[in-house]
């Protein structure tokens, strides 16, 4: 009897060995080369361990990963099993047939979009947005933020100046104006010996930069992607007063407030010169503050974190962030699904915060210790809660660029009037849209 | 019996295969041997070349698999010429060309005229001023970067040393009016030692004899210099400039790196707006127009040139 049970073990072993080796598969994540692909890569040492399956990883850096992967996806190449895209692609993944719909794995399954937060699942699943129709989990939310040293804003001298100057305290900026206001106090101002700046802002014109920088200003004063009550009615809306005001904002503080040389500045400038000592500020998105807080130089409760301040016409922030969707020319489908099932449960979240990942579900986000997990969490919820983003139209990257060119070419370079910058602006959108034969 | 190891080899070859090869005529051997080149020819250049004037004419897209190819005719042609931003860009490159290629002609030209001159460490000399042009685009693009920092930057220190101005008060490859110099100094910076190893290979090629013939005639060092010396490097020189000339034309990854064709469109040049049109913006058809103009452009410049130097070679 024994030896019977034993050899049926054993074969049951075999067999399930045999079925695990069968159908184990090499995995490949692609995603963009940053701090949270490093947690990533440690929080999926689980699921190998648990699956059986291998993976690889492809991350490229930021400033060419749109191109990188949108050639993988454009030319329907295999590179990639799962593809953790940036938020804009969702409506190019849907419409192309690049991404696999997820609706029915997700009923299949149990993972509902109600457990993630709303904007996260508008952001980074919806294709068209606003219906049930989902390409992506939501991976990692993100949003843009400030940072400014706290310790800098603590010192007795500072605050007594700059109460004497503005007649109020030197603090967490309520508005945009305060914000400028700040910035231009430290612009050159001696600290320590080193002479020190206002704030890094994003001016990057390659890939996506100031386009992701000035959106924060915009919206604030006013900017509206389209007419609401119709879709791709521009004019008026890109290049109202309150945008035009916005944009002129950007370029004050660009020319009043930044390092020089910061003409061509993204996420891992404005990290540098952030932690180098050279700013007093600087925006950038949440993903960076687990780094901030472990640097010995500015870590440790000498920064401090806050959302993008209001302007007149509300409190919005861009948004960043991913989600995970299966590519459809993957032939290891199965298994890649197998990783959006383990990756969705409330356990894996919540480690994955814990490793630095920015989780979106809403039982690790609304478990009332979060808030004070670290000193930025706090920030995050805010800064989650008044997001807007850029044209997810399967045409993002035809938008993105004369958007790229315009501000830049008006806030850097100093062409032209913002006036002209966004009416120039318009006649791209509509350009495209027409092309698109969307108007 | 077969002795040499030719016979052997020959002994070797299977008689059918000898006997079809005995059959075949030098022309057709020769062809046999050509074939693979002109295969990979048509394969890699001409194909590609005819498919390119082919999507030229059409709005097609690449990243819309899914939308129907128009036959547009020539009006991709027609916006290219037509769109002032695409002329910005070819003044760009104009600025480039023409300044990169002034400078590195004096420069490497008076270089290769000192270290032609026998003195000690003469070789030494001649590897450490090689030296630029061995390194890769990008890392001379990023290393340029750092010397450009207006707070750190050894180049602005040295400005300032010179001139008296604050380092931190200008920003060579974030302002406007210098940016397009600062694309031209890291150009020349790197690319010089090319002319000057070509102009020093003309110089040598120069027989003493000539000069000694001079000198007995009494020639000042000046009237050898502009009657002996400048003639008969000017071949060497005119072939610097057309390598470096269709070098240039397609710069890219140097100024990218350096400045990424900014502030604004000040330094993007044609290559970097053509890459931008094609995998960026994804307008495949406008694209191949805009390479199509620019290969002419190229091409055409290029023969007019070739046939000048030949004149010049030919004196």
């Amino acid at each position: 009897m024994t030896s019977k049970l034993l050899k049926s073990t054993a074969l049951a072993l075999v067999v399930s060995g045999a079925a695990t080796a069968a159908t184990a598969d090499d995995l490949t994540l692609c995603w963009a080369a940053w701090d949270p692909a490093n947690a990533l890569i440690e929080l999926s040492k689980d699921f190998e361990g648990k699956s059986g399956h291998d993976m690889s990883f492809e991350f490229v850096p930021w400033t060419s990963f749109a191109d990188r992967m949108l050639n993988e996806l454009n030319s329907q190449g295999q590179l990639c099993d799962l593809m953790i895209g940036d938020s804009q692609w969702i409506g190019a993944g849907a419409e192309n047939g690049h991404y696999v719909k997820l609706n029915g794995f997700f009923d299949a399954n149990g993972i509902t979009m109600d457990d993630f937060i709303p904007a996260t699942v508008t952001g980074y699943s919806e294709w068209p947005k606003g219906t049930p129709n989902y390409w992506a989990l939501p991976a990692f939310g993100d949003v843009v933020g400030w940072t400014y040293r706290k310790d800098w804003f603590e010192r007795p001298e500072l605050q007594a100046e700059f109460q004497e100057k503005h007649g109020r305290a030197l603090g967490v900026p309520s508005s945009l104006e305060e914000l400028k206001d700040i910035a231009q106090f430290f612009q050159g101002r001696d600290i320590d010996g080193t002479t020190v700046y206002g704030a890094a802002i994003y001016t990057e014109r390659g890939s996506e930069g100031i386009t992701m920088g000035v959106t924060n200003a915009l919206y604030n004063y006013g900017f509206l992607y389209e007419n609401p009550d119709k879709p791709y009615d521009v004019d008026g809306f890109v290049n109202s007063d309150g945008a035009i005001a916005g944009l002129e904002y950007y370029k004050e503080l660009y020319d009043t407030s930044v390092p020089p040389g910061s003409s061509n500045w993204y996420m891992g400038e404005n990290i540098d010169a952030y932690r180098s000592g050279q700013v007093a500020m600087q925006m950038n998105f949440a993903f960076i503050w687990p780094g901030v807080e472990a640097d010995p130089n500015v870590g440790g409760g000498k920064s401090g974190y806050f959302p993008n301040p209001a302007g007149p016409a509300g409190q919005f922030a861009q948004l960043g962030g991913q989600g995970i969707s299966v590519v459809a020319y993957s032939e290891k489908q199965d298994a890649a699904l197998e990783y959006i099932q383990w990756f969705a449960q409330p356990e894996v979240q919540s480690r994955w915060w814990e490793l630095g990942g920015y989780s979106a579900l809403k039982a690790v986000v609304e478990d009332p210790d979060f808030a004070t997990s670290q000193p930025y969490a706090q920030t995050f919820l805010d800064s989650m809660a008044i997001v807007k983003d850029f044209w997810a139209d399967p045409a993002y990257a035809d938008l993105l660029l004369p958007m790229q060119e315009r501000v830049h070419n008006y806030v850097v370079a100093g062409d032209g009037t913002a006036k002209e910058a966004l009416d120039g602006l318009v006649r791209d959108w509509i350009e495209v849209f027409e092309d698109e034969g969307k108007l | 019996m077969p002795t040499s190891p030719l016979d052997k080899v020959a002994h070797a070859t299977p008689r059918p295969v000898a006997r079809r090869i005995r059959g075949l005529t030098d022309r057709a051997i020769a062809w046999i041997f050509v074939a693979p080149t002109i295969f990979l020819l048509l394969a890699v250049n001409i194909f590609p070349l005819i498919w390119t004037i082919r999507l030229s004419f059409t709005n097609y897209r690449v990243n819309r698999p899914n939308r129907d190819v128009e036959w547009i005719g020539l009006r991709n042609y027609e916006r290219i010429l037509t769109d002032p931003d695409i002329w910005a860009t070819m003044q760009a490159t104009a600025h480039f060309l023409i300044w990169t290629i002034v400078l590195q002609v004096l420069i490497g030209f008076a270089l290769a005229y000192l270290i032609n001159k026998k003195f000690k460490g003469n070789d030494l000399w001649t590897t450490i001023i090689v030296f630029p042009m061995m390194l890769s685009p990008a890392v001379v693009g990023n290393f340029w970067t750092f010397l450009y920092q207006p707070q750190i930057g050894l180049f602005n220190y040295a400005v300032a040393f010179f001139t008296g101005v604050e380092p931190a008060s200008f920003s060579m490859i974030g302002d406007v009016h210098l940016a397009p110099w600062a694309i031209v100094i890291a150009d020349t910076w790197m690319w010089t030692p090319f002319v000057m190893l070509i102009c020093l290979a003309g110089l040598r090629s120069i027989p003493d004899t000539i000069y000694e013939a001079a000198e007995c005639d009494r020639a000042s060092k000046w009237r050898q210099f502009w009657t002996i010396t400048v003639p008969m490097v000017l071949p060497f020189l005119m072939l610097a400039v057309l390598f470096r000339g269709i070098e240039n034309f397609k710069m890219f990854d140097l100024v990218v790196q350096l400045t990424g064709g900014g502030p604004g469109n000040t330094t993007t040049l044609t290559s970097i707006d053509l890459k931008r049109e094609a995998f960026e913006k994804w307008r495949t058809g406008l694209s191949s127009a805009y390479a199509v103009i620019l290969f002419v452009t190229v091409f055409g410049l290029a023969s007019i040139y070739v046939k000048a130097l030949n004149k010049v070679k030919e004196r």
